[in-house]
């Protein structure tokens, strides 16, 4: 397939094209490497002490930054639950970050209960959303999903937008901050050890998850609806509550956002965010955790890095996701990259009977 | 009494009756089969036993249970297990997880199972993977464990959906023409492990084929349909030698006179 491309384009677009390729390869390579327990391990463990130690050196303006990629992160993962684990598309994401953000808000400001209490209360919220809205879209298939999620999304911030109890559009104002154990959350390094430390609860989960009865059957009913049907998985229930699940996820760094910034509006939850959202994890690999982190990364700094070219960065970047696209169709860091199954595969393939 | 008994079954499609007034039962412990003309309806007799379609009249019982109104996944739970005429196998999952998948219904760890891992969860992994070898092995396709099943050759893939449906732990497996696209020795290893699944597993087999030597050798008792309704049952030797299944196949000798 590439070779058809190539074929057709001139002789500087062949050896950008080759140039490409190349990066495809030694990425893969990297990826190979990352494999083995060892390596992984070491990288893991210089890669958490460089996190843990950055906050003591680092300007506030690049701590920022970092907390919102965990925040990403940690939307990424329970999105990455539900577009890549079960296969089902969501377009309405930020509306179950809306939830948790609210939830925890509301509690805060309007009955003063004490901001880790909140937190089950989010889940639980965010649970009753994901039920209201999957039940009915979940028989249906995966089309029917995004457009019902695109539907709730708007319908949720319009909502937000419009009822007293979450100061219409004004949103809510002067959420205080919290205590964990005496410590006052008030600086950006305690929201970056807070994210941080929900981020590795998040990618532990996913793990876990990942490789688990559920887990696998989520796999398979992404695969193949019927076939898993007749594995006696019971589809409806199954990716139920994969929805669900994700939409706590998102919640949970609602809530964490909300006492971070203080104030939270109806404009935090637009469309866009929801896309963004979904673009990291299909930018970095649906259904692989490695490269849904990586996508939220590349998503937040990108448009950090080239602030300086203003509006055009958002040009480059459709770009960059193009030839992204072209090349890499599976996203940056994909679940089982094209060298691992062509190697395994079967020399008597070719004799396959059909 | 029968292991599946199946009582005037009826499926309508607006004005096509695909199943018409069928009546038939299954002996545990048996090697039955289903044959028909293209377009007979036994294809569509089959997604109704497994939940796929729903009959709209008659009924069927599974070890005297009605099945009707149930849906597919809970009729495997109750041990009804069957592969699919085109393989419908999970593509891009390896060979283990495939299998591993049949298992769901008979392990029950849900979320705090998987985050937390309590001994309980790691026994019923241990026991999934143990089951989902000796499935593998039995088919003999355990060599292939980790490959990713679409990279597997033709005949594999057929092994491991039957393997998959071996890892239900069923009592009764409903094989849909699992000898389409085999060669002549896959055949014979078919003939062989379908008589190993009953002999060794004690599961009753019913199969619907089109490769009438294979039906011949393997089935002891085979149920013939045309148009949607029975029209012989029998031994082998009695069904080849049934006038009207020998018209449903090569139609009516009219021109005697000539």
């Amino acid at each position: 397939m590439k070779e058809n491309q190539v074929g057709v384009q001139t002789a500087d677009t062949q050896t950008a094209a080759k140039k490409v390729n190349t990066l495809v390869q030694i990425t893969d390579r990297l990826y190979e490497l990352f494999d083995n327990i060892k390596i992984r391990f070491s990288v893991l463990a210089v890669a958490l002490a460089v996190l843990l130690y950055l906050p003591m050196r680092s300007s506030m303006y690049f701590m920022e930054v970092m907390t919102n990629v965990w925040f990403y992160v940690v939307m990424c993962l329970g999105l990455n639950i539900i577009v890549g684990f079960a296969g089902l598309l969501s377009l309405g994401y930020a509306a179950f970050f809306a939830v948790g953000a609210y939830t925890t808000g509301i509690l805060i400001l309007k009955y003063g209960m004490s901001f880790w209490l909140t937190l089950p209360i989010s889940a639980l919220m965010a649970v009753l959303a994901g039920l209201a809205i999957g039940t009915p879209t979940l028989k249906l298939r995966s089309d029917y999903l995004a457009i019902v999620t695109l539907g709730f999304g708007e319908m949720t911030r319009l909502a937000a937008r419009n009822m007293a109890i979450t100061g219409r559009a004004t949103g809510l104002v002067g959420i205080s901050r919290p205590y964990f154990f005496g410590l006052h959350l008030y600086k950006i390094n305690h929201y970056y050890y807070a994210f941080l430390a929900l981020a590795i609860l998040s990618i532990f989960v996913s793990y876990r998850l990942m490789d688990s009865r559920l887990g696998r059957a989520w796999k398979c009913i992404r695969e193949d609806e019927d076939a898993a049907e007749a594995m006696g998985i019971n589809v409806v229930a199954i990716r139920l509550y994969a929805f669900v699940l994700g939409s706590v996820f998102g919640a949970l760094a609602g809530s964490f956002m909300a006492v971070k910034m203080t104030a939270i509006s109806p404009d935090s939850f637009l469309f866009t965010q929801s896309v963004n959202i979904l673009l990291a994890v299909v930018l970095g690999g649906m259904g692989k955790i490695p490269g849904v982190i990586l996508g939220a990364f590349v998503m937040v700094i990108f448009p950090e890095v080239f602030r300086g070219i203003g509006q055009y960065r958002m040009l480059i970047f459709g770009l960059v996701l193009l030839i992204l696209m072209i090349y890499r169709p599976q996203g940056l860091w994909p679940d089982r990259s094209g060298t691992i199954s062509s190697k395994v595969k079967d020399k008597t393939c070719k004799d396959e009977v059909i | 009494m029968f292991l599946l008994d199946i009582k005037d079954l009826t499926l309508r499609f607006g004005g096509i009756v695909p199943v018409n007034k069928v009546s038939f039962g299954i002996e545990e412990g048996s090697i039955e089969s289903l044959i028909g003309p293209n377009g007979a309806g036994k294809t569509s007799l089959f997604n109704c036993l497994t939940g796929f379609y729903k009959a709209q009249e008659g009924d069927i019982l599974f070890q005297g249970q009605s099945v009707m109104k149930l849906k597919p996944h809970k009729i495997t739970e109750l041990g009804m297990a069957r592969t699919f005429q085109n393989l419908r196998l999970f593509k891009n999952l390896t060979v283990m997880e495939n299998i591993m998948s049949g298992m769901h219904c008979r392990a029950s760890a849900g979320l705090a199972g998987a985050v937390f891992r309590p001994p309980s969860q790691r026994a019923e992994e241990k026991r999934i993977k143990e089951v989902a070898i000796e499935c593998m092995d039995f088919v003999g396709i355990l060599d292939k464990k980790n490959m990713i099943a679409k990279n597997l050759p033709y005949g594999d893939q057929r092994r491991v959906e039957w393997a998959r449906a071996l890892a239900t732990q069923p009592k009764l497996l409903l094989l849909d023409e699992p000898a389409a696209g085999l060669n002549y020795d896959e055949k014979m290893q078919l003939v062989e492990l379908i008589k190993r699944i009953r002999d060794e597993l004690k599961i009753t087999v019913f199969l619907i084929e089109h490769d009438m030597g294979l039906v011949m050798k393997v089935s002891e008792k085979i149920f013939v349909i045309d148009y949607g309704m029975k029209i012989a049952e029998g031994t082998a030797q009695e069904v080849q030698n049934n006038p009207r299944v020998i018209e449903a196949y090569l139609g009516k000798e009219e021109d005697k006179a000539v």
